[in-house]
């Protein structure tokens, strides 16, 4: 059971050691929002306390969407995806590998962009700095969650790469409310996240579990 | 026979929107808000089918799965389902997003205000067009599918929405079954409950059309596959 999820885990990983193609663009993608925003808004003080919440997670966002289109066109080539589609492997251990490949993906994005975010925005954290490694991480999983699931969804038709933001924004973002909330709460120290936190954990369990349920309904979809 | 049933339940509907505009437009106005509290007879009303709908929706979602491969002709039908819940709900949807600011400015000065329960339901009206532009954009036989799939995660969010609106905010509270203040004085309470029947009414009749123009659509969608087979 566990070595086929390992085996796909591996083999994204592998790809993605080989061609960097992923990070790379995220990486560069989410800079550019970041740099945008502040030439946008001006970021000071107290002011940029309060924004730059919303701002990294949108950022995280809009920028894993390269990475998540490219998650299972890569499988498309040679007809890997008709491949895995015959093989006698349940689907959700090959979702649950890249789901969780792409986390890895996303977060080390969010680690390299944290102190150039940090400089840009002049930021003081004033409440619990360490609930970010929470709120953070819990965001990033629902983003990915669901944007593997409905990259996988909009794979066969046309313009996916269109259609995947357009499917994913909307579901995604009750989470992105809660991420933004969570975390303005943290940089502000004005009110308590906790509820906030609640919501993202329910959030990703509801999800994931649907996902995980569904998405051999997805991949064989004929 | 079922089509006179039908033309009679029409009637029936327009008749009782007629009567329940009739009544909206006589009942006496309300103490604290004078007339800009009528718009509660269009409002919720259509909060309540769109709802209802969406419901349909999710449920039409679940059969064509369900039975896509067992009855592949019966699953067409509850496809044909999901996706007119889904259309004359966003319809409903709608109506509520446009009266509600209308009220708003009246009440509170402002078109809109960024609460939980303006947002999840502006948000419910995202996740259901962006449920129409699947069915639009993903092609061939397995459109429905990914659609029917795609439905269900909507319908997940109509009770997380459901929840949103019973946590206190800028919107008023809910009307009944709420706390002791709660509830309508009896002399717009019935204007109030015709409205709900007109509206619901209407909403299912045109429900019924879509569903009926769906099942036409697919049955000539089936015949022109058909016909270039044979040719």
């Amino acid at each position: 059971m566990i070595d086929t999820l390992l085996t796909h885990l591996a083999k994204d990983l592998r790809i993605e050691w080989r061609s960097k193609e992923a990070i790379n663009s995220m990486l560069f993608f989410s800079l550019l929002v970041v740099v945008l925003f502040s030439i946008a808004f001006d970021p000071r003080g107290a002011f940029s306390r309060e924004i730059s919440g919303g701002v990294l997670c949108v950022a995280t966002m809009f920028a894993s969407v390269s990475a998540l289109n490219q998650a299972w066109a890569r499988e498309i080539r040679h007809q890997v995806l008709d491949a895995q589609r015959m093989a006698p492997t349940a689907g959700a251990q090959m979702y649950l590998a890249k789901v969780l490949a792409n986390f890895f993906f996303v977060s080390v994005v969010q680690i390299l962009l944290a102190p150039v975010f940090l400089v840009f925005y002049n930021l003081h954290i004033l409440g619990d700095g360490w609930l970010l490694l929470l709120v953070l991480p819990l965001g990033t999983w629902a983003l990915v969650a669901n944007g593997i699931f409905f990259a996988a969804l909009s794979i066969n038709s046309r313009n996916r790469e269109l259609l995947l933001p357009l499917i994913l924004f909307p579901i995604f973002t009750p989470a992105l409310m809660a991420m933004v909330n969570a975390t303005t709460g943290i940089f502000t120290g004005e009110f308590d996240p906790a509820i906030w936190i609640k919501l993202l954990v329910a959030y990703d369990i509801i999800y994931t579990t649907v996902s995980l349920l569904l998405f051999d309904t997805i991949l064989r979809a004929e | 026979m079922k089509k006179i049933l039908f033309g009679l339940y029409a009637a029936v509907s327009i008749a009782l929107l007629v009567w329940a505009f009739e009544l909206a437009v006589h009942a006496p106005a309300e103490m604290m808000q004078g007339d800009a509290y009528r718009i509660i007879f269009y409002h919720v009303p259509s909060a309540s089918v769109a709802f209802l709908f969406f419901a349909i929706s999710m449920a039409g979602s679940i059969g064509f799965l369900v039975l896509r491969e067992k009855n592949p002709v019966k699953a067409l039908a509850w496809d044909g389902w999901a996706v007119s819940g889904a259309e004359v709900g966003i319809i409903f949807c709608t109506v509520v997003l446009v009266t509600g600011p209308l009220w708003g400015y009246r009440a509170w000065g402002i078109w809109w205000a960024w609460d939980a329960r303006l947002t999840t339901t502006l948000l419910l009206w995202l996740i259901y067009v962006s449920y129409l532009l699947t069915r639009r954009f993903a092609a061939g036989p397995q459109m429905r599918t990914s659609s029917a799939v795609l439905g269900i995660f909507g319908g997940i969010a109509v009770p997380i929405v459901y929840i949103a609106n019973r946590i206190p905010g800028q919107h008023p509270g809910p009307v009944f079954g709420g706390d002791r203040a709660s509830g309508m004085a009896p002399e717009i309470l019935r204007p109030f409950l015709w409205n709900m029947v007109a509206w619901l009414f209407w909403g299912v009749l045109v429900l019924i059309l879509r569903h009926q123009y769906e099942l036409k659509q697919q049955a000539a969608a089936a015949l022109e596959a058909e016909q270039s087979l044979n040719a």
